[in-house]
């Protein structure tokens, strides 16, 4: 058996070179990161050295042009759109996923799955064209305006539920046969057997999945600000019109300036760090299933 | 009994779900089909995108998405190749990894945050196709890394010792063999990336910009398919109709440039294999 410290030894010249061209350009595609990092700082430090972050929680409102910027109404729209779209997409997904485990065989099985595919693949901006012409005008038609925290919590969850489904799937299918064979021999029902026995094992990989899914729900920008209405105020029902932060970035971009354009970058800080967190659980909830798996 | 049920419920949940799918497809064929003709292709927008067509858009949207490939391709193989084949030191790989890893959760948005002080103002391209597909390279090199990296990385290792067996140099085995071996994780890759940055709307609206002529060079500011759909729904009054037919014509690019990357990398690997 050769072993890998023998392998990696390095033959000629060229191979040397080779090494020294390749490892000079990943370490500039990491450096991006750090190039992401400073910019997005730098670019919203004079409100964030002076102190003056607190604002963004204390202030009176969201006026920019009198130097008011309070984000919270942003944040918790954001956070109301991400959770709607999680608590629809989360049963939904995971019945697809049980659905793709433990029903279906064959033809539907490998089409259920292409067209799982084919929605993950469809651009943002076409779920939230399609969200503003059909699904507003029903929603209106219970209450005015229909754009709203329901319309956009909706039309994420769609964007969503590929993710949780082909997770949650994989998740199900990584569960010992021989667990799921023990509960068939004790007599378990189907449902008994998948709810007791095959949600559980799968449940840290499901997780990962939903967390996942939920970074990519709050980062989306296209959706929200197509669908949720824009209006700066605290959502007080499903109905209301909310501006989620991405879109408030996306909508005021295009003039602010000074303290206005820092505190524009500052909430893309506050987004990039919420994302991380979650993918930083995700990924550990992960290496935990995985764990579990072995054992 | 409650079994019945409970199947009952997990068959309709996944009916709903293809239902949901098929309204969303087929209201983009029915409402789009109508519109879409090859005078709309070629033709200039008119009218702020209510008339007319979409070519300067189309124009745009390849180039950018050209810029993106150029810079993404070349530099996302070499590091794939670098983290799964020469990194020895460990702990610098492992760090870069995570780096990737971290890339590729920010928004869409932010990435255009980025691109709009770093490439528009601190390198002065402005508003620009260049700027635009730039910010999209940024954002599709870290997918691109690790789909690559991790189809390298499962190629049987008896392969590489083969080569090296028979006197092949580390960097012939890798042109050679484990390339070639990768092809399906690199075109996954590449499909992925094709995708996410023909459908990238945040990113590119205040990189790239608004612009509907005709480009010129690539640092004229432009619009992309994505943006255009999306100015013509919530900026545009009566917008809609012309909007559904940018969105078909949206969604068949991608497929279209799917199948034609696939084909490209398997002819290029063909060749690859017998000379």
């Amino acid at each position: 058996m050769l072993s890998k410290a023998s392998y990696t030894q390095l033959g000629s010249k060229l191979d040397v070179v080779v090494s020294v061209v390749l490892s000079v350009l990943s370490f500039l595609c990491a450096a991006l990161l750090c190039l992401i990092l400073w910019f997005l700082i730098s670019e919203s430090w004079t409100l964030i050295a002076s102190g003056q972050w607190q604002r963004f929680f204390l202030d009176e409102g969201w006026y920019p042009l009198e130097g008011l910027y309070a984000m919270t109404p942003m944040i918790v729209a954001s956070l109301a759109l991400t959770l709607g779209a999680v608590l629809i997409a989360l049963p939904i997904g995971l019945a697809c996923a049980i659905y793709l485990e433990f029903y279906a065989r064959g033809l539907p099985k490998k089409a259920f799955r292409s067209l799982l595919n084919l929605l993950a693949g469809i651009p943002s901006v076409v779920f939230g064209l399609w969200g503003l012409t059909e699904l507003v005008p029903l929603i209106a038609a219970i209450k005015a305006p229909g754009t709203s925290v329901l319309a956009g919590a909706i039309v994420l969850s769609l964007m969503i539920l590929p993710t949780v489904a082909l997770t949650s799937a994989a998740a199900l299918s990584g569960v010992n046969r021989n667990t799921l064979a023990g509960a068939h021999a004790l007599g378990f029902t189907q449902k008994t057997m998948i709810i007791a026995v095959a949600i559980p094992s799968a449940r840290s990989g499901i997780i990962s999945g939903v967390l996942l899914s939920t970074a990519r729900a709050i980062g989306e920008t296209m959706v929200v600000l197509m669908v949720a209405g824009n209006v700066v105020q605290m959502p007080d029902s499903l109905f209301a019109p909310v501006r989620a932060l991405t879109s408030n970035i996306a909508l005021e971009m295009a003039y602010a300036l000074g303290d206005h354009r820092a505190s524009l970058y500052a909430s893309g800080l506050l987004l990039t760090l919420i994302v991380w967190l979650l993918a930083y659980l995700a990924s550990y909830l992960n290496e935990k299933s995985r764990v579990f798996a072995r054992v | 009994m409650s079994d019945r049920i409970f199947s009952f419920s997990i068959y309709c949940i996944s009916l709903i779900v293809v239902a949901a799918f098929v309204w969303i497809i087929s209201d983009v064929v029915l409402k789009g089909y109508s519109l879409v003709s090859w005078d709309f292709i070629v033709s200039e927008p008119e009218d702020a995108g209510r008339g007319g067509g979409i070519a300067p858009i189309l124009v745009s949207t390849l180039w950018v998405l050209l810029i993106a490939l150029v810079i993404a391709l070349p530099l996302g193989i070499a590091t794939a190749i670098w983290l799964a084949e020469f990194s020895r030191s460990n702990t610098g790989a492992v760090h870069i990894g995570t780096a990737l890893d971290v890339l590729a959760g920010v928004p869409s948005i932010v990435y255009g945050l980025f691109g709009n002080a770093f490439f528009c103002i601190y390198l002065g391209l402005g508003y620009s196709i260049l700027s635009g597909g730039l910010t999209l390279a940024c954002m599709i090199l870290p997918v691109f890394i690790r789909t690559c990296e991790s189809g390298i990385r499962a190629v049987n290792s008896d392969w590489r010792l083969g080569g090296i067996a028979l006197g092949m140099r580390r960097s012939v085995v890798v042109w050679k063999i484990l390339l070639p071996a990768a092809k399906p994780a690199i075109i996954a890759g590449l499909v992925l990336s094709i995708g996410r940055a023909t459908a990238e709307t945040a990113a590119l609206i205040f990189t790239s910009g608004y612009v509907d002529r005709m480009p010129e060079s690539m640092f004229d500011s432009a619009r992309v398919l994505a943006v255009h759909i999306y100015d013509l729904t919530m900026n545009v009054t009566g917008g809609d109709q012309a909007a559904y037919g940018s969105a078909l014509i949206l969604i068949v690019l991608i497929i279209v440039l799917n199948a034609l990357a696939q084909s490209l990398l398997d002819s290029w690997f063909r060749r690859s294999e017998y000379s």
